[in-house]
């Protein structure tokens, strides 16, 4: 029997790993994971997902449930560490947020979902980051009440299928995910496979997550690639397709160093929970809400062709006034896109400022992103 | 007329005393889809080993060591805007850089064909 972390030579596999090797991936460690960077390359990966359907290998990230005697006390323990409304959150909704340390920072950023049948009434579903996942956990346990438990799920794999087509393979083979509406989620079957699918995903197309025992990963994953629209695509085109979404990297557009407001997270944070607090660095993040943050999140576009890469500076009137934390080759843009941290002086869009790329100032702007239309599914 | 091979992945092909200079298809491999190339100014003259160019990959940038000791006297000027010939062509049409070598004895010690071919066998 597989599990979703069986560890080979100290690296840890996901119950994919076979799939992936036997496509000739190439294969890269990742968070801890032997994960496939890219099948037969990232240029036409990315395209592939933004025209068709992309599926997407991600048990690496760590699933849990949260489990309390009724949602009002589970969600209560909840948002005592993140700053989403989840008391308000629908049956079968699901939303994105952050877990925050005492100062505001982002300690990791995750989905949560409430399960749709009454009789999961009290349950939580969490999706959290592979890197950051054991601290986590622990993070969590050390501050729940005693009557929630907080139980990992180690035994379940995740797919991703994204792009405009993977709700025609879903039809196919799931109608009942095919009727779920963009950030909702339930426990249906998906080519015969028991699974938890929601509608969402972090390539800003249309899509679906789909957890499943590890048992049924490979049957699942074989039965997705069967259909015309799907190729397997690796971790280095889901990284050029949340960049070009605007989405963040935990660990390089949002850390321990950054708050929710400063990342322009704020959409995330729902008006009970601005007004009320009652989370990590609501003092902080009130204040920043109130007066707006020093420095912030926003988009950039580099004139001519260079990329500028993580920890390029950004200079504005002849000093730095910020640093890039995601940047290279938008595929679907057909040029450099980049994100990063400036003064808020200088986040308006159409600012001009200069990337400093190898000793050289480029010129570039403030764009607003997402760098191309979101595709998910109103 | 002959090619040799550098550790770091570059091609050069001599001819009279104008190398030609690229990267090898066992790089381009490595790099996967090139987005960037950034040349050096004609007339700059460069050691061996020195950062002559650089080629962008979706993923990351790499440098395109000098081979060897020369004045650049010619460039690739179509791989600013076709940089995907480096993965189409990189020994043949996606060249980057012409210099005019200094001493043919570098040229000499470089690696021939089939201790290139040992070298990338052994990675």
């Amino acid at each position: 029997m597989s599990s979703a972390s069986d560890i080979l030579d100290g690296v840890l596999t996901t119950p994919l790993n076979g799939e992936h090797v036997a496509r000739a991936a190439r294969m890269v460690p990742f968070a801890g994971y032997d994960m496939p960077v890219q099948y037969e390359g990232i240029l036409a990966e990315h395209l592939w997902t933004r025209a068709n359907a992309g599926l997407f290998d991600v048990s690496h990230m760590g699933q849990a449930f949260l489990i309390g005697p009724d949602h009002a006390t589970t969600a209560a323990a909840l948002e005592a560490l993140i700053p989403a409304d989840i008391r308000n959150l629908a049956p079968g909704r699901q939303r994105y947020s952050q877990l925050l340390a005492d100062d505001g920072g982002i300690l990791d950023d995750l989905m949560v979902t409430r399960p749709v049948d009454p009789a999961d009434d009290g349950k939580l579903f969490l999706v959290v980051n592979a890197a950051c996942k054991v601290a986590d956990f622990a993070h969590i346990r050390a501050k729940l009440p005693a009557v929630i438990t907080l139980v990992e799920a180690p035994e379940r794999a995740l797919v991703a299928l994204q792009g405009p087509k993977a709700a025609a393979v879903m039809a196919r083979l799931s109608p009942e995910s095919d009727a779920l509406a963009f950030m909702a989620a339930r426990w249906t079957a998906v080519a015969g496979v028991a699974a938890h699918v929601s509608r969402s995903g972090y390539t800003g197309e249309d899509g679906f997550e789909i957890s499943v025992a590890d048992t049924d990963a490979v049957a699942l994953w074989r039965a997705l690639l069967a259909e015309p629209e799907v190729k397997p695509i690796g971790l280095g085109a889901r990284d050029s397709l949340r960049l070009e979404a605007g989405l963040c990297l935990y660990g390089h557009d949002i850390d321990t160093t950054t708050s929710p407001v400063e990342a322009a997270l704020v959409w995330s944070i729902q008006k009970r929970r601005r007004e009320e607090g009652g989370f990590p660095g609501a003092a902080r993040i009130q204040r920043e809400l109130a007066e707006g943050p020093a420095r912030v999140r926003v988009g950039l576009k580099p004139e001519g062709r260079a990329p500028a890469r993580e920890g390029t500076e950004i200079v504005a009137d002849g000093r730095v006034v910020g640093r890039v934390t995601s940047g290279g080759f938008g595929p679907s843009v057909g040029g450099p896109i980049a994100m990063g941290y400036v003064e808020a002086a200088f986040a308006k869009p159409g600012t001009a400022l200069d990337l400093v790329v190898r000793g050289k100032p480029l010129p570039a702007q403030v764009v607003t992103m997402p760098f191309v239309p979101n595709g998910y599914k109103r | 007329m002959s090619v040799r091979y550098t550790q770091d992945h570059e091609w050069v092909r001599l001819d009279g005393d104008v190398a030609t200079v690229g990267i090898t298809k066992y790089a381009q491999e490595q790099l996967g889809d090139v987005v960037f190339v950034e040349l050096p100014e004609i007339g700059r003259t460069v050691t061996k080993g020195v950062e002559l160019a650089v080629v962008e990959s979706v993923k990351a940038a790499s440098d395109v060591f000098a081979p060897l000791a020369g004045e650049v006297v010619e460039v690739n000027s179509a791989l600013p805007d076709a940089p995907q010939g480096v993965n189409e062509d990189p020994e043949g049409a996606a060249w980057f850089v012409k210099l005019r070598v200094a001493d043919q004895g570098e040229f000499d010690g470089l690696m021939d064909a089939v201790s290139y071919k040992a070298f990338v066998d052994s990675l």
